[in-house]
C-alpha cells in the first residue's frame, strides 16, 4: 500500500513509539504512574512536558488506581485522556476499569503486557490484560512498535466515536516490544491531528430537561456516576454491550481510513490472515508472537506444508465472524495462549476462539498451547513442533491432549 | 491566600441562597452530613464541580433517575474523590489554556466521609495534596462507615460501639483513639486546613469560602453527627455538634500556612476554661457510648477525658507556638 | 421495577440523571410534623439554616418562613434548635377517610 503523505522514519522502542503517538494526538490530560516495562512511556512523555513540546497536563499520580480515576474524571470534564500501565498496575486499576467503561469515558491506555505476581516477574506475558477482558474495554494487541504507534492513534478515534464511547486498551508485549528498538515510520503532527480530530461529545438530557454535551460543565450541570439499582443498572450494562457491537464495525473503518493515509494495514483491523486461504493447519496468536510465527509459516510453506496464521489484533470486541470465516475450513488449529485461566481448561484465547467456531457445521479441531509465561523464551523450532502436532491431529482427526504447555520443564 | 476581604454573611443571606444540595435526597431524618453539605454548598462562590466518594451522601443524593445536585457532580469509587479532583482540575487547566473553557475559573470540591478520607481514600488524598491540585477537600466525619451499617473507621473515636467494635463483655467498643487527620493534613504543608461544626454555621460557611479561595489544595474537616449510627435522637443532631465543640472533643480551628488559630467558639473556651464541658456531657446521650457508663468501664471514660484534655492542651500550645 | 421505567435505548448513557430529586417527595416518611406558633416566631431563620432537607424556606418577598411538608422528614431539629421554642412537633391530624 502507498501513502501520499510525508512520513518520517524514527528509531524507537515500543514504549517510545506509544509516547510519540500520544504526543501527536493532542491529548489534554495524561495521568499515569510508572511501572516496568511501561516506564519509558511516562519518562519519555515527561520529557515532552519538561521541554514544552506538548500542551498536555501531566498528572504523575501516587498509584495506578488514582491514575485511572484521574483519567476518568478528566475525560468526564470533556478532556482527551490517556494513561499507561502494566501488570500489577493494571490489576490495581481493576476496579476503575469497570468505572471507566461504565461512565462511558473514552480513555485510551497503553499496557506493556507483563506477568502478574506471585512470584514477582517483570517480563512479558498476557496475564494482566486477559484478566481484564470483561472490564468493558476495547482490547487491541500489537505485533511491533510500528503497530503500537499506529494503534494508539487509531484508539482515540475508536474510543471517542459517539457510537462507541468506550475506553480502549492497546497491549504491547513487555520488553519484546516495549524495550526493543525498531524503525517506526511516523506521520506528521498535522496529519495525526487531522486524522483524530477534536473530541466530539454526544448530547444528553439532564435533570434540568436540557439537551447538552455529555461533560461536567457548570453552565449545564449533570450528575455522572450515580447509584443505579435493580431497576436501571441492567439497562446501562446493555448500552455498553451496544457500544462494543458498534466498535466492531468502527475499528475496521478507522483502520481502513488510517491505512489509506499511512500506507500501513493490519489485516482488516480485527484479525490478520497470513497464508490462511488454503491452509490445512493454522495457529492463532496475539501480539508480537505473530512476527515469529510468520517466519515459521514461511519456512513450512517452503517445505510444502499448508500452514497458516491468524493474528488476533482485536480481542474485545471479539471478532466472531472473522474467526469463523478465517478458520472454518482449516482442519486443525493451535491456539497460542500467553496467559492461564487457572482451572479453566485452557487459556482465554483458546476459550473464545473455540467458542466462536462451535456454531459452524464443519469446524476444525482446536487445541491450546500455553507458552511464554513470565517472559519464558520461545523460538521457531518450538513453533514448528506445534505445527507438526497439528498435522498429526489433522491427519488422525484426533486430539490427544487439549491443553498443552510449550517450553515448560516437566 | 487570595482572600482580600472577610466574607460577611447573615442568616438572611444564606436563607435566600438556593439549595445546591436540593431537597428530595434520601438521607435519614436528622442527618448531620446532609445538613453539613447543604451548608457547604451555600458557600460556593461561582462555577463549581463536585466529585464525591462512595458513601452515605453519594448514595442518598444520586439514586437514579433522581439527583439532588444542582451543580455538575461526579462519582467514580470509594477511594477516589481526591484523585477525581486531580483529573478534573488538570482537565480544567488545560482546557482553559487551549481556550476551550467557557468559565474564567471553576472551583473543584471533593467530598468524602471518614471512610473515604481517613482510610481507603487517604492515599489518593495525600497524593493529590502533595501534587498541589487546586481543590477543596471536604471531609464529613460521622465517625464510622454508616452507609454499610456502622462499621468502625480510622475516624471512629475510642469507646464507640460500632458493628465491628461492638460493646461486648470483654471489649468496651473501639479500643483505639481517632486518627488525627487534620494534623496529618497540616503536616503536608498545606496552605489551609480547618475544622468546623454545623451548629456554628457562619464559621463553617466562612471556612468553606476560605478553602475555595486558596489557590491549591485546602482541607476542611466537618463534624457530622449521625443519629442512626450514634444512636442519638434525630432532633439532637445540631445539639451534638455544639456539645462536641463545648467539650473540646471537636475544637474548631484554622491552620493557615502552618499558623494555628482557634475559631471563636473554641477560643471562648480557651479564654474561659471553666466553660469547658466534661466529655461525659457530650457522650451520655449517645447510644454508641452507653456501655461506657457501666461501672466496669469507668477507665474508658477517664481515658477519653484524659486524651481529650491532652489534645486540647496541645492544640492551644500550637496556637501559641505558631502565633 | 415498574412498567414506567424506561428501556435501555431511551435513557442517556453512563447514568446521567434525568430528574431532579425535587420530584421525589420524602414528606411521607415523617411521624411528627413541626407546627409553628407565629406569635413566638422571631424569624431568626435558624430553622431554615439547620434543616437537613431544605424543607424550611425563607420567602423574602413575603417576609415569612414556610414549611414544605412534602419534603420534611419530621426529624425535629427545627423544634429543638428554635431559640424561642416557637416550633413543636405534633402528630398530623388524620384526614377524613
Amino acid at each position: 500500500m502507498k501513502s501520499d503523505v510525508k512520513q518520517e522514519t524514527l528509531a524507537l522502542n515500543g514504549d517510545e513509539a506509544v509516547a510519540y503517538a500520544v504526543k501527536q494526538s493532542d491529548v489534554d490530560v495524561v495521568a499515569a504512574y510508572p511501572i516496568t516495562p511501561q516506564t519509558i512511556m511516562v519518562e519519555k512523555f515527561s520529557e515532552y512536558v519538561a521541554n514544552g513540546e506538548v500542551e498536555t497536563e501531566f498528572v504523575c499520580t501516587e498509584s495506578e488506581h488514582s491514575a485511572m480515576a484521574a483519567s476518568i474524571s478528566a475525560s468526564a470534564t470533556g478532556a482527551r485522556a490517556f494513561t499507561a500501565t502494566a501488570s500489577a498496575g493494571l490489576a490495581l486499576m481493576h476496579e476503575m476499569l469497570f468505572v471507566a467503561s461504565g461512565c462511558r469515558t473514552p480513555v485510551v491506555m497503553a499496557v506493556a503486557n507483563r506477568a502478574l505476581s506471585a512470584p514477582l516477574n517483570i517480563h512479558g506475558d498476557h496475564s494482566d490484560t486477559m484478566a481484564e477482558r470483561d472490564s468493558g474495554w476495547v482490547q487491541i494487541y500489537v505485533e511491533n512498535a510500528q503497530e503500537a504507534y499506529d494503534s494508539v492513534i487509531q484508539a482515540f478515534r475508536i474510543a471517542e466515536h459517539t457510537s462507541v464511547l468506550l475506553p480502549v486498551l492497546v497491549g504491547l508485549d513487555g520488553f519484546t516490544l516495549s524495550h526493543t528498538l525498531e524503525n517506526v515510520t511516523a506521520l506528521s503532527d498535522a496529519d495525526v491531528k487531522e486524522f483524530i480530530g477534536e473530541r466530539k461529545l454526544i448530547n444528553v438530557l439532564t435533570h434540568e430537561g436540557k439537551s447538552v454535551p455529555f461533560k461536567l460543565d457548570p453552565d449545564n450541570p449533570m450528575t455522572m456516576g450515580p447509584i443505579a439499582l435493580q431497576n436501571y443498572y441492567f439497562e446501562f450494562k446493555r448500552q455498553q454491550e451496544e457500544g462494543m457491537k458498534n466498535a466492531l464495525a468502527l475499528i475496521r473503518q478507522v483502520h481502513d481510513e488510517y491505512a489509506k493515509l499511512s500506507g500501513r494495514s493490519y489485516g482488516n483491523g480485527l484479525v490478520e490472515k497470513y497464508q490462511l486461504d488454503d491452509a490445512e493447519i493454522a495457529v492463532v496468536c496475539v501480539g508480537s508472537t505473530a512476527g515469529t510465527m510468520k517466519t515459521v509459516v514461511d519456512e513450512l510453506r517452503a517445505e510444502g506444508v499448508k500452514a497458516g496464521l491468524l493474528k488476533l489484533r482485536t480481542f474485545r470486541p471479539f471478532p466472531v465472524e472473522e474467526i469463523q470465516n478465517a478458520l472454518g475450513k482449516v482442519h486443525a488449529v493451535g491456539i497460542m495462549d500467553k496467559s492461564m485461566s487457572f482451572g479453566g481448561n485452557g487459556g482465554a484465547v483458546f476459550h473464545e476462539v473455540r467458542h466462536a467456531l462451535y456454531d459452524l457445521a464443519e469446524r476444525p479441531l482446536v487445541v491450546d498451547y500455553i507458552y511464554g509465561l513470565g517472559g519464558r523464551d520461545y523460538n521457531p523450532k518450538e513453533f514448528k513442533k506445534i505445527f507438526n502436532e497439528l498435522r498429526q491431529i489433522a491427519h488422525s482427526k484426533r486430539v490427544h491432549k487439549l491443553v498443552n504447555f510449550t517450553g515448560l520443564r516437566e | 491566600m487570595a482572600t482580600t476581604q472577610e466574607w460577611k454573611i447573615t442568616a438572611k443571606d444564606i436563607a435566600e441562597k438556593p439549595d445546591i444540595l436540593m431537597p428530595g435526597h434520601r438521607a435519614c431524618a436528622g442527618c448531620g452530613p446532609a445538613h453539613a453539605l447543604r451548608l457547604v454548598m451555600k458557600a460556593i462562590r461561582g462555577p463549581t464541580i463536585v466529585t464525591e466518594a462512595t458513601g452515605c451522601m453519594e448514595v442518598v443524593t444520586s439514586i437514579y433517575p433522581y439527583t439532588s445536585w444542582a451543580v455538575p457532580w461526579l462519582h467514580t469509587a470509594f477511594e477516589t474523590s481526591a484523585a477525581n479532583a486531580s483529573g478534573i482540575e488538570a482537565a480544567l487547566k488545560v482546557l482553559k489554556r487551549k481556550g476551550k473553557l467557557k468559565q474564567e475559573h471553576v472551583d473543584v470540591i471533593a467530598i468524602a466521609g471518614d471512610g473515604g478520607t481517613f482510610d481507603i481514600g487517604f492515599q489518593a488524598l495525600s497524593g493529590a495534596v502533595e501534587r498541589g491540585h487546586d481543590f477543596l477537600f471536604v471531609l464529613y466525619d460521622n465517625e464510622a462507615y454508616m452507609n454499610t451499617g456502622i462499621q468502625r473507621s480510622g475516624g471512629t473515636p475510642m469507646g464507640a460501639a460500632t458493628t465491628t467494635t461492638p460493646a461486648g463483655s470483654v471489649m468496651p467498643g473501639k479500643l483505639q483513639h481517632k486518627k488525627p487527620i487534620a494534623d496529618i493534613m497540616v503536616a503536608h504543608g498545606m496552605e489551609y486546613v480547618a475544622s468546623a461544626s454545623p451548629y456554628y454555621w457562619k464559621d463553617l460557611l466562612q471556612k468553606v469560602r476560605r478553602g475555595l479561595e486558596v489557590e491549591g489544595p485546602a482541607f476542611l474537616h466537618l463534624f457530622a453527627p449521625c443519629p442512626r449510627g450514634w444512636r442519638t435522637d434525630p432532633a439532637k443532631t445540631i445539639n451534638y455538634s455544639k456539645l462536641a465543640v463545648e467539650s473540646c472533643v471537636f475544637p474548631v480551628y484554622e491552620v493557615v500556612n502552618g499558623k494555628y488559630t482557634l475559631s471563636t467558639p473554641s477560643k471562648l473556651i480557651a479564654l474561659a476554661p471553666q466553660k469547658k464541658k466534661p466529655v461525659a456531657d457530650y457522650l451520655k446521650g449517645q447510644g454508641r457510648y452507653r456501655h461506657l457508663f457501666a461501672p466496669q468501664n469507668k477507665h474508658m471514660l477517664d481515658e477519653i477525658q484524659r486524651w481529650t484534655d491532652e489534645r486540647w492542651a496541645k492544640l492551644q500550645q500550637k496556637v501559641e507556638q505558631t502565633a | 421495577m415498574s412498567s414506567k421505567d424506561k428501556g435501555w435505548k431511551e435513557i442517556a448513557p453512563a447514568g446521567v440523571s434525568p430528574k431532579s430529586s425535587i420530584g421525589f417527595m420524602t414528606g411521607d416518611w415523617k411521624t411528627y410534623m413541626p407546627v409553628r406558633d407565629l406569635e413566638k416566631c422571631t424569624t431568626c431563620l435558624m430553622c431554615v439554616l439547620y434543616c437537613p432537607e431544605g424543607a424550611v424556606r425563607w420567602r423574602p418577598e413575603m417576609g415569612k418562613i414556610e414549611f414544605d411538608y412534602s419534603f420534611c422528614k419530621g426529624c425535629g431539629i427545627c423544634a429543638n434548635e428554635c431559640p424561642t421554642k416557637a416550633i413543636t412537633m405534633k402528630l398530623p391530624e388524620k384526614e377524613d377517610e
